[in-house]
């Protein structure tokens, strides 16, 4: 990851072809396809890419279970409403969820930015609030979860209806959960970083004895942001349809 | 790095990445055991690929002994057939082939062929071989578990996979085999990212995509295909194994085991064979892509002659890797599928057959007329054209529907796949060891017992895998442990059995030859120099033999040329390597 970007001045790249031409010759050209993206975000890239193929195979396994299951489906309004001052309030726990999750999008958008501006203790100031917003979305997940296995829902079984509902409620939040948490942690770990500045003093990483560098931040950010928005398909699929 | 002026007409462009600092080791074990250095990870990805490709052979020697002489090998009961046939399937399409292609011949000539140092990100690239190394133990455990491996066949399809009558179902052997399967998509997921970015982001100056030799474009291809289907098992796998061990239903309907009524109910058995043929249709051009590539870059150096329409080739590799996402349903024509899914599918994986002839052709063309020299990798090579031709046309049989309900199930099938996808690979496998083993070791493999081997491998795998077309014809099932007494079934057609057992014992016992000469050579071969095919591409132009840490030495190479200029006219030589000048502009690279 410690490659450096540099067009050397003074020299003037080849002009390209116009239109599609162009666009196919560049992209074929030399050393690199995508010019100015280092080897870290590129591989970030393609690995959420692989992982939209995960997340995308468990929706739709659980949409055909969904549609193929004999047993009616339970209504999400109802299994997922809670009793507020004696009133069922449906998805308002999910709501408050989706709400703090991509609020943490925001905050991982600004740490990104203050990363770019070398500014340590803002940045790892907002990336521990996004890890903090990131664990509330767990700790809420798992007094979902707690509430769900209280009312009698098992991954084999459930009193509302068909058993694959509890089956692919606990399998795909689960997963998505564990996605989050693995965030958390990277996030407290590369905030840990900038904080101690790492990054400006070079120090090398203790796995891979790389020279680390700000961009980290954005690498991270860009798993983050993906994670959030698996939870809106989630959220869609699993709570709204 | 050396400084290259450029000008607006030069083909070198300008320098963009400076040279990237390496992992260097320190001590024996992080230079031998937990390497960093691709060429490192790639041999010990080979080894225990071939370590684990032996078993799945004896296996297939136990089931051969079964098919072969009924009833005379004792221990060799129902069960034991059953796990033996999805092991030696489950084995040598993904621990070995997957593993042998990508992992072993991707990590060595990846960042040799493109110009990097080494892949770009070697920590990941050393967990992936160390998570693909616990996915082959746990699989091994499989066999000393109680009750042993799963039987439920390499498809694993439920319910019978998670039911007590199938051998491993209600015992051990169904969760560490998707326990295993679990662990190799994790580690291959870390070892395929290093491949595409590698391919991608780290080639040298002048390497452009268009540069690139087949075997690069293949694997790349191929891992890029992985890294998209292997989800699917990914998730397949940990849907059945909630089912098997938490009780869910997503492959289970209501079902009832030995007249007592299971507690599953409502699954769809269907899905997860959409699931495992998403992933199992590309993995066979997983395995083919590489073949391919590699073959054509064989063909190429060992006729001395430029690859025949390089940008069609290329094109034809992505394009087959494109289509074989949209194929996956011709697996499941016998499953009740809506049968106008079924004139989809059948449309599509004709359609694959345009690209896949395109290349034929072209592999054909290249050695017309070309100074073809039957070295060992060539021979390998022709055999693989033949072979996968012969594969390919038995597709075409069986990917129309009409054509397949009536052969699926039979001997035809194995008969099928087997030859595209078992020996065509393979015999590229082997081809490749002989064309890359002098880089690996700085010595050849023995000429003579090379020979040996080819003839005993290609014309025992064509004594066993034909006569196993016309069995299939008379409708002789698959998979079954054995026949019994069938009006369908003459007596000629169980001594053709008993024949084909005798030369798959023949073949495997052939291999050995190729593992003594493997080992052999390493001390006694005759010495190789640095480039003994004269070949073009980087690799070869290396300062040492084997490739030192780091490949290339001080500066990294830097590519003038495409690379098939053999036999240019007005050369010095018949080749040019990729890394000289072109002053002179002599090259028959297309423009």
């Amino acid at each position: 990851m410690h490659e450096t970007t540099k067009t050397k001045p003074g020299i003037a790249l080849p002009p390209l072809a116009p239109g599609m031409q162009g666009f196919a010759s560049d992209w074929a050209s030399d050393q690199r396809a995508f010019k100015n993206v280092s080897w870290g975000k590129a591989m970030m890239w393609i690995f959420l890419l692989s992982d939209t193929f995960v997340f995308g195979c468990f929706l739709l396994a659980y949409m055909t279970a969904r549609m193929s299951t004999t047993v009616p489906w339970p209504n999400p309004s109802e299994v997922f409403a809670l009793n507020i001052g004696g009133q069922d309030i449906p998805l308002i726990l999910i709501a408050i969820m989706t709400f703090v999750l991509i609020s943490s999008s925001g905050t991982m958008a600004m740490a990104v930015m203050y990363g770019y501006r070398r500014d340590r203790r803002k940045t790892a100031a907002l990336m521990l609030l996004t890890a903090l917003f990131g664990a509330t979305f767990v700790g809420m997940q798992a007094f979902e979860w707690t509430k769900l296995i209280h009312e009698g829902v098992r991954p084999w079984e459930n009193p509302f209806g068909a058993a694959q509902f509890g089956s692919s409620f606990f399998m795909i939040t689960g997963f998505h959960g564990t996605h989050v948490t693995i965030g958390v942690i990277f996030l407290i770990i590369i905030a840990r970083k900038v904080w101690r500045g790492d990054f400006d003093q070079e120090k090398r990483g203790f796995f891979t004895s790389r020279k680390g560098r700000y961009e980290i931040v954005e690498i991270t950010g860009l798993y983050w942001h993906f994670v959030d928005l698996v939870w809106v398909f989630i959220f869609a699929f699993f709570y709204l349809w | 790095m050396v400084n290259i002026p450029s000008s607006m007409d030069d083909p070198i462009p300008p320098a963009e990445v400076e040279d990237v600092e390496l992992y260097h080791s320190h001590s024996w074990w992080t230079t031998y055991v937990f390497s960093q250095d691709a060429k490192v990870i790639a041999i010990q990805y080979s080894m225990t690929a071939m370590a684990i490709g032996l078993v799945a052979l004896v296996l297939s020697w136990l089931m051969r002994l079964q098919l072969g002489f009924p009833g005379v090998f004792t221990f060799i009961d129902a069960e034991r057939y059953y796990q033996f046939i999805t092991m030696h399937g489950m084995i040598m399409v993904i621990y070995l082939l997957t593993a042998l292609f990508l992992g072993g011949f991707g990590n060595y000539l990846i960042p040799l062929m493109v110009g990097a140092r080494d892949m770009v990100f070697p920590y990941a690239n050393m967990l992936s071989y160390w998570l693909y190394l616990l996915a082959v133990l746990i699989l091994v455990a499989s066999f000393f578990a109680p009750g042993g491996p799963t039987g439920a066949g390499w498809t694993l399809y439920p319910p019978q996979a998670v039911l007590s009558g199938t051998p491993g179902g209600a015992d051990w052997g169904i969760v560490l085999m998707l326990l295993s399967l679990i662990f190799f998509i994790i580690g291959f997921t870390m070892g395929g990212l290093n491949y595409v970015v590698t391919v991608l982001q780290g080639r040298t100056r002048g390497m452009t995509l268009m540069r690139l030799p087949l075997t690069i474009w293949g694997i790349f291809t191929a891992t890029v295909m992985a890294l998209l289907a292997f989800p699917a098992l990914f998730v397949a796998s940990v849907m059945m194994l909630f089912d098997r061990l938490l009780g869910t239903s997503f492959f289970m309907p209501a079902i009832v085991e030995m007249g007592e009524q299971l507690q599953h109910a409502g699954g769809t058995p269907i899905l997860f064979q959409h699931l495992f043929w998403f992933f199992g249709h590309p993995e066979v051009y997983i395995v083919a892509l590489p073949a391919f590539g590699i073959v054509s870059d064989l063909i190429s150096t060992h006729a001395r002659k430029n690859i025949f329409g390089y940008r069609m080739m290329v094109w034809a590799i992505v394009i087959i890797g494109a289509l074989s996402f949209v194929v996956w349903a011709h697996h499941m024509y016998v499953s009740g599928m809506n049968p106008n899914f079924g004139f989809f599918f059948a449309t599509t994986t004709l359609i694959i057959a345009v690209p896949t002839a395109l290349k034929v052709y072209n592999w054909v063309l290249t050695l017309w007329r070309g100074d073809i020299h039957l070295t060992l990798p060539m021979l390998f090579a022709l055999a693989f054209i033949v072979t996968f031709l012969n594969g390919g046309l038995t597709g075409l049989f069986l990917g129309n529907v009409v054509v397949d309900v009536p052969l699926s199930d039979t001997l035809f099938v194995v008969a099928h796949f087997h030859m595209v996808m078992g020996v065509a690979p393979i015999l590229v496998v082997f081809g490749a060891i002989y064309h890359w083993y002098p880089k690996i070791t700085g010595r050849m493999m023995d000429e003579t017992l090379g020979r040996i081997h080819f003839w005993v491998t290609f014309l025992g795998a064509y004594l066993i895998f034909f006569p196993m077309h016309y069995l299939g014809l008379l409708g002789m099932p698959r998979r079954y442990y054995e026949m019994g007494e069938t009006a369908f079934v003459p007596p000629s057609a169980h001594s053709l059995n008993e024949f084909i057992t005798i030369v798959a014992l023949i073949v495997g016992a052939g291999q050995m030859v190729f593992l003594f000469n493997l080992f052999w050579s390493v001390r006694h071969g005759k010495d190789a120099g640095g480039n003994p095919w004269r070949a073009t591409t980087l690799e070869w132009q290396t300062p040492t033999t084997p490739p030192p840490h780091g490949n290339f030495g001080k500066d990294l190479p830097i590519v003038y040329r495409w690379a098939y200029d053999y036999s240019v006219p007005g050369a010095a030589e018949d080749f040019i390597p990729q890394n000289q000048p072109n002053d002179d502009r002599i090259s028959r690279e297309p423009s």
